[in-house]
């Protein structure tokens, strides 16, 4: 960490071997690409933080369902397990795996990273991908509005039906935008610092409805807010799908990536889904 | 030559060694300044993350693309500031003369006063915002705001209105004791010396420090986005978190000094002015 230019070679070197970009702060756009070789991505050819140690970070609290209880080394919950399944394809016991704290507003600062990946509920944007690596996407998100039970809001059956509603929503979500493109509320949504905020501001009425990511819509439903419902989900423009971040030019980029893309061919991905995030298929769909 | 001729040699002499010397420190401070000034730009210049920095914090094309945006929603923090000073004005006065005030009776509404200045005061704003924010709606009773640029504005006030208190109270405390001692000798009620006499000297004496409040308070209105208030700061705060480029930030940055550098001259000015007069 504290000497800079050998591993900005090291950066270099691994971008020429596989292909993309050489040169070190580069912001082009083009993103490291998938075709690495199962060689390339073993923990002895693996450029990680700590030799022989993965290290991944997420914000702190961790919410469920992508964490349980506050604690991403317990694999529980669908991002820790998606973490560590990773991990596994990429050749490291979970012993292997050290994890650390990294606020969703500095996980993009440039200089050096804390980590070798970061799995925090992030979309992938192409605005964003100047600035970080993403893997390849390990879920594709919808977005849910949730609203008090018997509220206007919730009984509204279309998006037009929630244009003079005041919306919401978390900040660095990309449900800001699908409010914006999707809903076009006549009043300016409210954008909070964090989840707790934006159900807070629900249960005191101070917004009608939050739209929120669907597994998190189903959670709040679920434990947090009893009071109030779904009232539907529709996709966010251009779909929302999330990667893991990774510092720009990474090594290990192309290895994480293809790890997704086998877990997801092995049917493996699914499985972390299906027994992490609850069924979402009976939410309505807004058009 | 005659004496005179001598004289105004000696003081041609002496006004061009002045000049001389006068010249001579301009061109140190000229040059101190270029090493000094260009040394820390090369410095930042040639360090190995800059070419990341420039692009990530210093993006013209990303300045462009946020800067009408976090202009537009800099209007409210004006919004906000110019109305919630007015307030803290209002509320900051009444504290400091309940607190200065000797009548007996009135010894609860000084104590109040008292633990008002302690509490709002002690209390970091940030956490006063919060609370005052997300506190107050969830008592449910009808009547209270909701708004949160109200609940905002309200918190904001508190902590103000104890800070300002406490100058206006050192302003009434430096009016010497002999001022209303001979107001009321000229038959003016306590009231009335206090109206006419010790405020108008009291406030002019404190005037720099109370701008000083103000500048500060022009900053923290944009504390009011935590409830979720879209403001310049949360502005360009969504735009850099989409976007992963926080130039739009600098953009934010660039709007708050253009009204906290202008007030700051303004102090200047009137600390100068206070210091020649008196």
């Amino acid at each position: 960490m504290n000497r800079p230019l050998p591993k900005c070679l090291a950066v270099m070197a691994a971008a020429a071997a596989l292909g993309g970009v050489a040169g070190c702060g580069s912001t082009s756009g083009e993103s490291a690409t998938t075709n690495a070789t199962a060689s390339d991505c073993t923990p002895g050819k693996l450029q990680t933080k700590a030799p022989g140690e993965l290290t991944v970070a997420t914000d702190k609290p961790a919410y469920p369902p992508y964490f349980e209880n506050n604690d991403p080394t317990n694999g529980k919950g669908f991002e820790s397990a998606t973490a560590y399944a990773i991990a596994d394809q990429l050749g490291y016991a979970r012993a292997d795996v050290t994890w650390v704290v990294e606020p969703f507003n500095s996980s993009y600062a440039p200089g050096p990273k804390d980590f070798d990946f970061d799995v925090n509920q992030i979309s992938i944007t192409p605005p964003r991908q100047q600035h970080v690596d993403f893997s390849a996407p390990y879920y594709t998100a919808n977005q849910a509005v949730v609203a008090a039970k018997g509220s206007s809001a919730a009984s509204a059956k279309s998006l037009a039906d929630l244009k003079e509603a005041t919306i919401g929503v978390q900040i660095g979500t990309t449900s800001l935008d699908a409010v914006n493109s999707e809903i076009e509320p006549s009043t300016q949504p409210k954008v909070f610092n964090d989840s707790n905020d934006v159900v807070t501001a629900l249960k005191e009425g101070q917004v009608d409805a939050v739209v929120v990511d669907l597994p998190t819509a189903l959670y709040l439903t679920a434990t947090q807010v009893p009071d109030a419902t779904i009232v539907g989900q529709f996709s966010a423009p251009g779909g929302d799908q999330w990667g893991a971040l990774l510092a720009k030019g990474s090594p290990l980029t192309a290895c994480v990536s293809k790890a997704v893309e086998d877990l997801r061919s092995s049917g493996e991905l699914q499985k972390i889904e299906n027994r992490w995030m609850s069924q979402a298929a009976d939410a309505p769909t807004l058009q | 030559m005659t004496a005179s001729e001598a004289t105004l040699g000696r003081r041609a002499a002496r006004e061009a060694a002045k000049r001389r010397r006068a010249r001579r420190g301009q061109a140190v401070a000229a040059v101190s300044s270029v090493v000094v000034i260009g040394g820390l730009v090369a410095l930042v210049l040639t360090s190995p993350g800059w070419p990341n920095v420039r692009d990530t914090f210093f993006s013209w094309s990303a300045f462009k693309d946020s800067f009408p945006d976090v202009l537009s929603a800099f209007w409210l923090d004006i919004k906000m500031f110019c109305v919630i000073e007015v307030a803290v004005l209002i509320v900051g006065l009444v504290i400091a003369l309940v607190r200065t005030s000797r009548v007996a009776a009135l010894f609860p509404v000084r104590l109040l006063a008292a633990v008002f200045v302690d509490v709002f005061r002690g209390v970091p704003v940030i956490l006063l915002v919060y609370l005052v924010g997300f506190g107050i709606p969830a008592l449910e009773l009808s009547g209270l705001p909701s708004d949160p640029i109200v609940l905002g504005g309200i918190a904001l006030t508190l902590s103000y209105s104890a800070y300002v208190a406490e100058v206006y109270r050192s302003g009434i405390a430096s009016i010497h004791r002999g001022q209303r001692d001979a107001a009321l000798a000229i038959g003016l009620t306590e009231g009335q010396a206090l109206r006419h006499v010790i405020l108008p000297q009291a406030v002019r004496r404190v005037g720099p420090p109370l701008l000083n409040d103000f500048i500060a308070l022009q900053k923290d209105v944009a504390l009011v986005s935590i409830l979720g208030v879209v403001e310049a700061f949360r502005q360009a705060q969504i735009i850099s978190s989409s976007t992963f480029n926080y130039t739009a930030l600098m953009g934010a940055a660039l709007l708050y000094l253009c009204v906290t550098i202008p007030l700051a001259r303004i102090l200047d000015r009137w600390g100068l002015e206070g210091s020649t007069r008196s």
